[in-house]
């Protein structure tokens, strides 16, 4: 587990690692960073099988249940339509050597 | 087992972290999110062995349902995410975020359930002990789960719930079945006051040891959902859906806290931060501030203000085959792509005429808005559909000054971002905001499928302009002629 102030700092720390990874993005990419922020978060798939298996009645089954079914639609489907969007992004052949100025 | 399991849920932080760093550049962008994908696959995994799966004595059952909710869940988002095309992204990913924010809602809703519960078995108890002067149960849920943890559950549940019903009207709006922008007069003031109640009512819960406040609490955040983002404007949606994006961060963060989960604690809160410098960023590119998105509806005062405004001329029309010998012959011609380019699925068919005039000698060059498409970034992933190079094309402020050396601009399925009236006129709603300044080139084209607005509803003068044609026309058929009279010359 982990406890008070220690949380606080991981709260800290991944605030500005989130921030120093976005800072340098080109605007071309937006979107699929957004699509691929939005799959990261499907992280919470995990607190959902832990929300179900915590559970001891049929409400409380009810409720994990449907936690469950959206994570897992969160996190699949942002990692297929990220994977869609990103696989397409090709340079051109004549100038291999040329990358994104930015 | 259980240092297995954090070892895991470490690699997979580590994973999603370098998996979005990966992610910002183009070249590696594809490993970066199949690198999060194995961090994702490996903490779900090590999941179904943790002591609070295994030690509960409704273990199987529980095991079935999770498994059962998995496919049912992750199938649905399989089959949907690989069908949607790519013009419907946005709403899609507005759907999947929405999804998430439920889940972590109703992870706090399984807490503050079970603790209520707690507590009211814990109250019989407690009359007895009441007799001796002892109170050795947990009286509010606040002291059945702990200050800290409640109080971030409760944020949470607020957070994510609003995020879920808000993703899911973003949604709708998006995919055309919701077309209003008005739900209540005073709409705004009753949002105050709703998110007042809904806030008396999250005090409620902490001290609460009874079931109907948590439910009313719950009702009121997805009412509130629903009303923050059905007066939002189609053109503001990116912002919202970024926003929300950031905000369903947040809450999965809060209730891995609450759950003790360092994993959702860092993957969401990397999330809440970056889906927060995102949302400034595309609120910014749009030349809107996150509050004004929220608080004015865009385009609620535009009829009045355009219908005021005077036409300095009249749309000038031309054909297919005057525009095709005026591209060939041009040494740089730069094409603006809009949403309507991608809707009338043209895209392909731009990149062969690109092709077509790169053979001729003509420099081709793509200008994209920070909010073509439907949102910032959109575009590039449309053109890179069609097997447009990314090298090609340029953003708005690299190619801004170089309209002036330009033969032919373009502009196919755009519109509000090559307004003029954004720069002149300061009545108009989009006064301020940073445009592509096609009317600096020598001719600009318009393709459009007929005379109305714009996706904000907004007069474009541009396409009255002396060295302005209009081409009208579905967009790929226009695009087909100009290819047809390229290459016959």
């Amino acid at each position: 587990m982990i406890e008070g102030l220690a949380a606080l700092y991981i709260f800290m720390l991944a605030g500005f690692t989130g921030y120093e990874i976005i800072s340098k993005v080109p605007v071309i990419l937006h979107t699929p960073l957004m699509s691929g922020s939005n799959f990261v978060h499907g992280i919470v798939l995990v607190g959902a099988m832990i929300a179900l298996g915590i559970a001891e009645n049929t409400t409380q089954q009810a409720i994990g249940f449907v936690a469950v079914l959206l994570a897992a639609g969160n996190a699949v489907g942002g990692y297929v339509v990220t994977e869609r969007m990103l696989e397409m992004f090709k340079p051109s052949d004549k100038k291999p050597a040329q990358q994104e100025s930015k | 087992m259980n240092l297995l399991i954090q070892a895991s849920y470490f690699l997979a932080a580590v994973l999603f972290i370098l998996g979005l760093k990966q992610m910002s550049s183009p070249v590696t962008a594809r490993r970066g999110i199949q690198w999060a994908g194995a961090g994702m696959v490996l903490a779900t995994l090590v999941t179904f062995m943790s002591h609070e799966l295994t030690d509960n004595p409704q273990a199987m059952t529980n095991y079935i349902l999770i498994i059962v909710a998995i496919a049912i869940g992750g199938g649905y988002a399989w089959v949907s995410g690989k069908k949607v095309a790519m013009t419907d992204m946005p709403q899609m990913i507005a759907m999947y975020n929405g999804m998430g924010g439920g889940a972590a809602a109703t992870i706090a809703a399984v807490e503050l359930l079970k603790a209520q519960g707690e507590v009211a078995a814990g109250q019989n108890a407690n009359a007895l002990l009441a007799n001796v002067g002892i109170s050795a149960h947990p009286e509010t849920i606040a002291q059945a789960m702990g200050i800290d943890i409640t109080i971030l559950a409760i944020l949470g549940a607020i957070i994510g719930t609003i995020a879920f019903s808000g993703s899911i009207i973003a949604w709708a709006k998006l995919d055309g079945r919701l077309n209003t922008n008005k739900l209540l007069p005073q709409q705004q003031l009753i949002n105050l006051v709703l998110a007042a109640v809904l806030i008396g009512f999250a005090v409620t819960v902490y001290f609460t040891n009874e079931l109907m406040p948590i439910l009313v609490f719950f009702a009121l955040a997805l009412v509130l959902g629903v009303f923050i983002t059905v007066p939002v404007g189609g053109a503001d949606m990116p912002v919202i859906i970024s926003l929300f994006n950031a905000l369903t961060g947040l809450a999965v963060g809060f209730e891995g806290y609450v759950l003790g989960n360092a994993a959702m604690i860092i993957a969401g809160t990397v999330v809440g931060s970056a889906g927060s410098l995102l949302t400034h960023l595309m609120a910014k590119a749009m030349n809107r501030s996150v509050s004004n998105v929220f608080f004015s509806g865009f385009g609620t005062n535009t009829a009045a203000a355009s219908a005021g405004d005077e036409s300095g001329g009249s749309m000038k029309e031309v054909q297919a085959q005057d525009v095709g010998i005026m591209m060939a012959y041009a040494s740089q011609v730069v094409v603006i792509p809009g949403y309507g380019m991608a809707v009338a699925q043209a895209q392909h068919k731009v990149w062969e005429l690109t092709q077509l005039l790169t053979d001729k000698g003509v420099k081709v060059k793509f200008a994209i808005h920070p909010v073509a498409g439907r949102m910032p970034g959109h575009m590039n992933v449309l053109l890179a559909e069609a097997g447009v190079p990314y090298d090609l094309i340029y953003d708005m402020e690299d190619i801004n000054s170089d309209f002036g050396n330009t033969t032919v601009t373009l502009v196919i399925g755009a519109n509000d971002v090559v307004n003029p009236a954004a720069k002149k006129d300061p009545s108009s709603p989009l006064f301020g905001m940073p445009i592509l300044n096609a009317e600096e080139s020598e001719n600009v084209i318009v393709i459009k499928r007929g005379r109305g607005t714009g996706f904000s509803g907004v007069e474009n003068p541009l396409f009255l302009l002396d060295n302005t044609r209009m081409l009208f026309g579905d967009g790929q058929k226009a695009v087909n002629e100009l290819i047809q009279a390229v290459k016959e010359l």
